[in-house]
């Protein structure tokens, strides 16, 4: 009965509405007290029904809600005959709710819609080796499943038969189809455009990549700053003190009209959604624009942000390094190169694919004794020879002599911003690459909004040689530029930034820049959807597209602003009304439920302008 | 001790998460410091003992507030 009640919230509050304004048709056009009277009456004892059950339960569980509070102040103006109030009070209350459910599902919209693109069900292969669609809660790992094009592929796995293109917004926000074949992986969430494909199930559920992002986002549009706990915990209070506020009054002033009238006023309401409201549609803005923000304490930290450290590989950079010079110290090049090539095959370091993307076919030796320097380089073994592959801090450990020439290359190569790859066999230098990586487009730009946005510092930090890194400073407009850093390097140089007192955030791929990422305090992913950019970091760009850099810091300055007006817009309303119920004849208890429930449709509103949030140009 | 993911129709009011976390909270087997309402998401993640306690009893204590529970799932901790 009381649920019943309870789904009829719409209609009572539209019949109760239809009654208040019957009444006042009675009254002022057939002069009629009665229809007045009655219809008020009606109208209050409907509206205040599914209210009373909600104060009720509230108080079952011991806690004082607004609805208690309003229960208790249409009762009152009930009892002293004052059905106007009472009538309008009630149908105002569940008119708010009415209008609150409304635009809060609006603000809510957009990460609703990264929801829904979760896969609901799977083809899946039966034991008589039938494919049978079932819901995706029934894929296991190890499970081989049907994709048919135009269908959303249900989990994580690998492609065994089959091929086509799948595209891959939902993971890296890319929307060039990729191509699929055996052996291919594929991700929960994307779409498989065309062909047709069977694949085995690797990761299900809320372990893809997906269910990560989209358990991310969910947490994040629910977890809360300081200043919402505190508004919290203040409003568990807030609410009973009100009540006792307004007993206090109805004791000591005999004043019922006034006590009444301060339970309404004093009602929370737009303090304490307010803030989640903000949240929430920034959060869902920059989902919706490939930038995941991990909750509102980041949005308030890279709001504040004083300085932007970015890693260079892979972030200001392309992180696609190819050889651009080469110098040979040496008369048999080829066996040179075959043993450089052999070495840098077992390295996955970016420098090493460009030296072996360069060297092309040759000749494999065995490497033995590989001893990978931190840093430095390679030092391995060869039919007995030893071979060292790194950069010059590498060459003066291994004692190996540069000569003026060599001394003049290095020189030469570094200017132009290339990274030095030396090859040293058994100590005597035989070969010199440079290595240059390619500039993101646009950067420049991105980064000059950046400081317009309000950024002090720009550092760029890098493993790479100080004149690689200068060169790319000077070319961006950097602040500063650090190179010759080990990961240590980088993150102890963010440790001294944040001593000196500076809001930092990190911006870098994730993959050997954890301990930077977590130090920050703001730590910014650059991933496709890597998993550990995704686990590690306070803010993930999709797609690894920089763009979205000044975006996230524009939209984290409006969400913070947005949050900080729901917040003096709540507190001021409160105080006006609370200063005008003691100090003026107008307010009563309807002026105060409607302007009650207008502020909270007002920090609504206002929350809900942030889901159109786009940085401008200028 | 398992795990549940209470999924709600869309919760509008701040008080409601203060009802729904005191209903759940007094419930016997609910691990209370596990409990938590997720105002914008409308969902209950939760941890219980399923020797006191079973998901039906739980969500009744939610739908008897007035509240719609949508879907929910259980895992093993």
């Amino acid at each position: 009965m009381q649920r019943w009640i309870l789904s009829k919230r719409n209609q009572v509050m539209l019949i109760s509405g239809i009654l208040i304004a019957a009444a006042f048709i009675g009254k002022v056009g057939f002069k009629s007290e009665a229809v007045f009277s009655w219809g008020l009456i009606i109208a209050s004892i409907l509206g205040l029904v599914p209210i009373a059950i909600q104060a009720y339960q509230a108080l079952k569980v011991k806690v004082v809600s607004i609805d208690v509070l309003v229960t208790i102040a249409v009762s009152g103006a009930f009892i002293i005959r004052n059905f106007e109030e009472s009538a309008i009070v009630t149908f105002l209350f569940l008119f708010g709710a009415f209008l609150e459910q409304r635009t809060l599902n609006k603000t809510r919209s957009a990460i609703k819609e990264l929801i829904e693109m979760a896969p609901e069900s799977a083809f899946k292969l039966k034991e008589n080796g039938e494919f049978e669609e079932v819901d995706v809660d029934e894929v296991e790992v190890g499970d081989i499943l049907l994709v048919k094009t135009g269908a959303k592929i249900p989990v994580d796995g690998k492609v065994i038969s089959g091929e086509g293109y799948v595209n891959e917004a939902s993971i890296t926000g890319e929307s060039v189809p990729v191509g699929k074949k055996v052996e291919s992986g594929v991700y929960a969430g994307t779409i498989l455009e065309n062909g047709t494909i069977k694949i085995v199930a690797n990761r299900v559920g809320e372990d893809t990549t997906f269910g990560r992002i989209i358990e991310l986002v969910e947490e994040a549009q629910d977890s809360k700053s300081e200043a919402e706990r505190f508004i919290d915990r203040f409003s568990k209070y807030y609410t009973p003190a009100v009540l006792v506020l307004a007993f206090i009054v109805w004791l000591f002033l005999q004043d019922i009209e006034l006590a009444i009238t301060i339970l309404v006023l004093g009602c929370p309401g737009a303090l304490v959604i307010g803030v989640p409201v903000s949240n929430v549609a920034g959060i869902g803005n920059g989902a919706r624009n490939g930038v995941l923000l991990k909750g509102s304490e980041v949005i308030q930290d890279f709001s504040k942000v004083d300085a932007v450290v970015f890693d260079k590989t892979g972030t200001l950079t392309i992180g696609n390094p190819k050889v651009a010079d080469m110098e040979s110290y040496t008369n048999d090049t080829d066996e040179a190169l075959s043993y450089l090539a052999s070495v840098e095959r077992e390295s996955d370091h970016p420098l090493a694919k460009a030296v072996v993307e360069y060297i092309g076919d040759t000749k494999q030796y065995h490497v033995e004794n590989t001893d990978v320097i931190k840093g430095g380089g390679i030092v391995a073994q060869i039919d007995g020879r030893r071979v060292a592959v790194g950069n010059v801090a590498l060459m003066e450990k291994e004692n190996i002599i540069l000569n003026q020439k060599a001394r003049d290359d290095i020189d030469r190569f570094e200017r132009k911003g290339n990274s030095l790859v030396l090859t040293a066999i058994d100590g005597e230098l035989q070969l010199l690459m440079g290595i240059r990586d390619q500039i993101r487009p646009r950067v420049k730009e991105d980064l000059q909004r950046l400081k317009k946005l309000g950024v002090k510092n720009l550092i760029v930090l890098s493993g790479d040689n100080q004149g690689t890194v200068d060169l790319v400073a000077e070319e961006l407009g950097l602040t500063e530029a650090h190179g010759n850093m080990l990961p240590e390097d980088k993150s102890a140089y963010i440790d001294k930034l944040q001593k000196d007192g500076q809001i930092v955030a990190f911006v870098g791929d994730g993959v050997n820049d954890s301990p930077s990422l977590a130090l920050a305090d703001i730590g910014i992913a650059m991933g496709g959807g890597t998993d550990v950019a995704i686990e590690t970091s306070d803010v993930v760009l999709m797609n690894s597209d920089f763009s979205r850099l000044p975006h996230a810091l524009g939209l984290t300055k409006a969400t913070a602003a947005n949050m900080l007006q729901n917040i003096i817009i709540a507190v001021g309303v409160v105080l006006v009304l609370l200063t005008a119920v003691f100090f003026s004849q107008w307010m009563n208890m309807s002026i105060g439920m409607l302007v009650h429930e207008a502020s909270i449709l007002i920090v609504i509103l206002n929350g809900m302008r942030l889901l159109r949030y786009r940085l401008s140009n200028n | 001790m398992k795990n549940a993911i209470i999924q709600l129709e869309p919760l509008t009011c701040p008080s409601c998460v203060q009802k729904i976390e005191g209903a759940i909270k007094s419930l016997d087997g609910v691990d209370k410091d596990s409990a938590k309402i997720l105002f914008n998401s409308s969902k209950v993640k939760l941890d219980f003992d399923s020797d006191k306690i079973s998901i039906e009893d739980i969500e009744n204590a939610i739908t008897a507030l007035g509240y719609q529970v949508l879907k929910s799932k259980v895992k093993a901790r």
